[in-house]
């Protein structure tokens, strides 16, 4: 028998109202996701914070490393043609 | 709840460490925040874990004073709003625990710490609750004192222990809210209903004052703390800014503060208080409190008590899964 050590760990994702995406809120611990799901409910909606819940085990998720994030990120840095407020528009001209 | 991040006095005058760990210094002193998997000095990792566990310790052990009263609330009412608070209490407990476990920690270890003696948790629940009176004081004034404390919190350095003090403090308003109407109600009521409250904020002022810690002078964290972003203000300033806050609502519950020395400062815009006897915080904190013993075996106790329940959770998924499976192949 696996003891609570054992027990994986779920992230937890709340959508508070229709028209908005999940959002991580925390964590739990749980013998498999059916129980994880009923665990965040009890947990991180008490007060109707949410309209649906994804639970995710932690191990699944493949995440950026803090440290190369230079590397990883810095590409996006000097690309600063990509926002609309790199671009001179003569006064006057609207809906642009 | 609330806890309290100090121990009784000892040698620990070192600074924070700045050598190094230029990333994490620049984060903080731009007051941005460090998340889990960030590099960060050994001791602000060592810090915040015993911090935060101590944290969820008092949540969980702060179950205790207040769950005696479910049985014996005045109306259902009453009942299902404690029921609300110290389910709240245990979610509180829970996310501390997830945001301890960012650093590299194992709740059951944690646990197991808290069940050797070897972490402590927040020694205002070192002290018994006589009658109702004492929980809507406890709501008021223990939680109340709480949110002074932990608002702060919610802006410390390390993201998942801000985020998780935003949900806390977000609950603790309901608590503290529930706690002074409680009160309200037995202050207005009969005379021996008034008397109860009076008794029970007279037991309940000075360990609420006492929740701050020692003075800024003998604090033993604080400079490091400070230095790191976690605490924002001394022990001295939040204690002011709880007595301030708190001795209106005391003159609108029409009951006294046990404090010869309580009087408003027109000069300083605060108000003075008398000297608070911290020989008896420290004596809580050591282990010698009115109910430290009873609270560490009702905790053992519970724990092992639910172990069944545990058990049956692992066999009840083991048994879904292979259910699954054979489902699968049908």
């Amino acid at each position: 028998m696996p003891d609570r050590r054992d027990w994986p760990l779920f992230e937890v994702f709340v959508r508070s109202r229709r028209g908005l995406s999940h959002a991580h809120v925390g964590s739990l611990h749980a013998p498999d996701a059916q129980m994880a799901l009923r665990n965040a409910r009890d947990v991180y909606t008490r007060r109707q914070e949410g309209v649906s819940l994804w639970v995710v085990e932690a191990a699944a998720i493949t995440a950026s490393s803090p440290e190369e994030k230079d590397a990883f990120f810095d590409p996006a840095g000097d690309k600063i043609y990509r926002h609309p407020t790199f671009y001179d528009i003569p006064e006057g001209v609207e809906h642009l | 709840m609330y806890g309290n991040d100090f121990t009784a006095p000892q040698a620990d005058g070192q600074d924070a460490v700045r050598e190094g760990h230029e990333d994490f210094w620049r984060v903080v002193e731009s007051d941005g925040r460090i998340e889990p998997r960030d590099e960060m000095p050994e001791d602000y990792r060592a810090s915040l874990v015993r911090q935060i566990a101590q944290h969820a310790h008092s949540e969980i052990i702060g179950m205790q004073p207040e769950g005696e009263w479910i049985s014996r609330a005045p109306s259902l009412r009453r009942k299902a709003i404690l029921m609300a608070k110290v389910q709240d209490e245990a979610g509180h407990g829970l996310y501390l625990y997830a945001a301890a476990e960012t650093l590299g920690v194992d709740r059951a270890e944690l646990l197991d710490k808290l069940h050797s003696g070897k972490q402590k948790y927040s020694s205002i629940f070192n002290y018994p609750t006589l009658t109702w009176a004492d929980i809507g004081t406890i709501g008021w004034l223990v939680d109340g004192a709480a949110i002074v404390n932990q608002v702060p919190l919610c802006r410390c350095s390390y993201g998942p222990y801000a985020r998780a003090m935003i949900r806390v403090c977000k609950e603790e308003s309901f608590h503290q809210r529930q706690g002074f109407e409680a009160l309200y109600t037995l202050s207005h009521g009969t005379p021996e209903q008034k008397a109860m409250a009076q008794d029970a904020v007279d037991r309940w002022w000075w360990p609420s004052l006492m929740m701050f810690g020692p003075h800024d002078a003998e604090s033993t964290h604080s400079e490091k703390s400070m230095a790191w972003g976690v605490k924002r203000f001394s022990n001295d300033e939040l204690r002011q800014r709880f007595v301030d806050m708190t001795v209106p609502q005391a003159e609108a519950l029409g009951l006294t503060l046990p404090d010869p020395d309580l009087r408003w400062n027109e000069e300083r815009g605060h108000y003075d208080f008398g000297e608070i006897d911290f020989t008896e915080l420290f004596e809580v904190i050591k282990g010698n409190g009115p109910c430290n013993q009873q609270r560490m075996a009702r905790r053992r106790a519970a724990h092992e008590d639910g172990t069944w329940a545990r058990e049956a959770a692992v066999a009840y998924a083991e048994k879904a899964q292979q259910h699954g499976r054979r489902t699968a192949v049908a």
